[in-house]
């Protein structure tokens, strides 16, 4: 019988499947962080347990670090105490369990879901979980990847293991070809758009189809990062040449001969034809637009040269109240131009797009030029070594040159909890993947965007169409 | 885990679809290694005043007559965004031990399980007539029954609501789930050991 994908990496980790229970499904992969673990820890020591697979656990630090640095390095000063106690806790709590740590003055630092592919941690077939809901970042590689809450971040470091019920399988198959500047950001803006903030719900999604197969690494990843928005739990990729291309001599990858064992069984990890999923959607992306959000959830969408809706013309009553409530919100007028949109802050970072790839299209756009008056615009790069790379390539150069901060990397201004934040009123053009109320700083108001998007509004102080820029 | 069994309780409509938990638990209020200490971070943008402290007279749950409710009444996709399970520690604390919703969001729902929270899926025109009735009838009061699996109203009406039922038998027993799963640890390591031989670079971590 045909397979999915989903199902077989399901099925190659299911420790125990009796009728009536909950699945015991085995994790070869857990990626913890400070944000959401000192209470595992602390549960685990209180129960007297140990980690079960400390070499399967990795730990770095991402949401409270500065991502400023005084003389080349990041200093605890920099962030307030309750911050600064978060990453002392994670960095006892990784000497006590011998746990491998990231500190935030490795070499190897960055965002979670930047660093498990960049550093071959994240490979095609695994199950991986973090305590982090964009662990559906790593789904791109083709492996089972999803966010887990802090009572299960303190089972699978007992067990190794968690109680699962078996998700339902979706398809969401994206065919025809991306114009020039167009990103996978803009196709996961605009499938949420179109599908929804909670088609997902319950649901492994297979992203597949030719849109899909011709994105590189770094945009699958962010299609994958952009499911849980689509209320998915995980999102994945069948992995193909370009994937082990990808992994091939990353530091924690498998070498020589057992990584041509390992691609070998990758190649046999994508569904099968004829595999059924439970639910199917197709989504054509030929002429798409760069698309910028309006409201407080990223399905409040439309293309750069469409305008704020009017809540009047929903018929739903609900969803025309969530209208209102997030144009009141945003501080927008239905019908306003979303070109006519003025930006004071401009982010560019964050697990969805602070890759390399990401920071070559920004500085693409902003090569030559300068940031607009008045406007404050930040790249905040994914990893040190993203960082590292990027200078070695003269775009921190180009970003300095224009008058954007360039900094060390962190979660930074995506979820603001270490000081990089909006204030009450400040309008954002950002990179990330959550357009919340309050996400970037309590009162922020935040326009998710693609990098090249972002990069263009930083220099004219307003959203334009980057295909006639 | 906390059992539930049996729950009659005064509810708080929140009608709003798609409640994330940046909305739920503010991000500022993550900064701390401790599990308890949320009760004043619940919904703390919409509840207060600029300053944490100050209630928003506006906000539904700041009203007189939903004080000591014990049911939260919610829209669809309820929970969505971060996983973080500091959502459902600030919705225990505050006092809800049962939230009703026409969907959840995936990992939200799982957490709710974590900590003696049950989570009650009712179809959307069920739960968009409940909130008529809240909002019409001071002191509504709901009757949750897990063993039954059914919400019931004060004018006697019934719905049956779905539950996995591992999930159900745990909540309704305390598990400790952990120690479930560690029961099981012979076929733990013999999934160990198969797996070593067939995916030996899964191992190779270092």
């Amino acid at each position: 019988m045909p397979k999915s994908m989903f199902e077989k990496i399901w099925e190659a980790h299911v420790v125990r499947d009796v009728p009536g229970e909950s699945t015991i499904l085995y994790i070869d992969r857990h990626l913890v962080h400070e944000a959401t673990s000192p209470q595992a820890f602390a549960g685990l020591k209180a129960a007297g347990r140990k980690v079960r697979r400390p070499d399967a656990t990795i730990a770095v630090l991402d949401h409270n670090v500065p991502t400023l640095q005084v003389r080349g390095r990041r200093v605890l000063e920099l962030v307030d105490q309750a911050s600064a106690l978060c990453i002392t806790t994670m960095e006892q709590n990784a000497r006590e369990f011998g746990i491998t740590l990231f500190d935030m003055n490795d070499e190897r630092q960055g965002i979670v879901h930047i660093i498990g592919p960049e550093q071959g941690l994240t490979l095609p077939g695994m199950t991986i979980v973090c305590g982090d809901s964009h662990t559906s970042t790593h789904g791109a590689v083709g492996a089972l990847a999803f966010g887990i809450g802090t009572s299960e971040i303190e089972h699978v470091l007992a067990t190794q293991c968690l109680l699962q019920k078996k998700p339902r399988s979706m398809n969401i198959r994206i065919e025809g070809s991306l114009g020039p500047g167009i990103t996978a950001k803009d196709i996961a803006l605009y499938m949420i758009g179109r599908l929804g903030t909670g088609v997902g719900t319950g649901h492994v999604v297979e992203f597949s189809g030719s849109a899909v197969r011709s994105l590189s690494m770094e945009g699958r990843m962010t299609l994958c990062n952009m499911a849980i928005e689509a209320g998915a739990r995980a999102g994945m990729v069948a992995p193909d040449e370009t994937t082990f291309a990808y992994l091939k001599g990353r530091p924690f990858a498998p070498k020589g001969a057992l990584f041509e064992q390992a691609v070998e069984a990758w190649k046999q990890l994508p569904s099968d034809p004829g595999a059924h999923f439970d639910t199917v959607h197709e989504i054509n992306i030929d002429g798409l637009a760069p698309q910028v959000t309006w409201g407080t959830n990223p399905g409040m969408v439309v293309d750069v040269t469409g305008c704020v809706p009017d809540p009047a013309d929903e018929p739903d009553p609900q969803k025309r109240l969530a209208y209102e409530r997030a144009l009141q919100y945003m501080g927008l007028e239905p019908g306003q131009k979303i070109t006519d949109i003025r930006i004071d802050t401009v982010f560019i970072g964050s697990c969805t797009n602070s890759r390399l790839e990401d920071l070559r299209l920004a500085a693409q756009i902003v090569k030559g030029r300068h940031v607009a008056p008045g406007v404050r615009a930040l790249v905040v790069p994914g990893s040190m070594q993203v960082r590292r790379m990027a200078e070695e390539e003269g775009l921190a150069d180009i970003f300095r040159e224009a008058g954007f901060e360039w900094r060390a990397a962190g979660c930074s201004m995506c979820i603001a909890m270490n000081g990089d934040r909006l204030s009450e009123g400040e309008r954002c053009a950002s990179t990330s993947n959550r357009n919340f109320e309050g996400r970037q700083g309590k009162g922020g108001r935040t326009h998710l965007v693609s990098p090249p998007m972002a990069a263009a509004a930083a220099i004219a102080g307003h959203f334009v169409d980057i295909r006639d820029f | 885990m906390e059992p539930f069994t049996r729950l009659k309780g005064l509810v708080a409509p929140l009608n709003r679809t798609n409640v994330n938990t940046d909305e739920i638990t503010p991000a500022r209020f993550l900064k701390t290694i401790s599990r308890t200490g949320f009760a004043q971070a619940l919904f703390a943008n919409w509840r207060y005043l600029g300053d944490d402290k100050t209630p928003n007279p506006d906000f539904v749950l700041n009203q007189p007559r939903y004080q000591g409710a014990t049911i939260l009444l919610a829209g669809d996709n309820f929970g969505c965004g971060s996983s973080r399970e500091h959502a459902p520690w600030a919705i225990r604390e505050y006092g809800f031990r049962c939230v009703i919703a026409p969907s959840f969001a995936d990992i939200f729902y799982n957490n709710c399980f974590n900590n003696g929270i049950l989570p009650v899926t009712l179809p959307e025109p069920t739960v968009l007539e409940l909130f008529k009735e809240v909002e019409a009838t001071e002191g509504y009061e709901l009757e949750v029954d897990l063993e039954a699996q059914t919400v019931t109203t004060p004018d006697g009406r019934v719905f049956q609501f779905p539950i996995d039922p591992f999930r159900k038998q745990a909540m309704l027993q305390g598990l400790d789930n952990i120690g479930w799963t560690l029961s099981h640890l012979d076929e733990i390591q013999a999934y160990e050991e198969r797996r070593r031989q067939e995916a030996p670079w899964v191992f190779s971590i270092r």
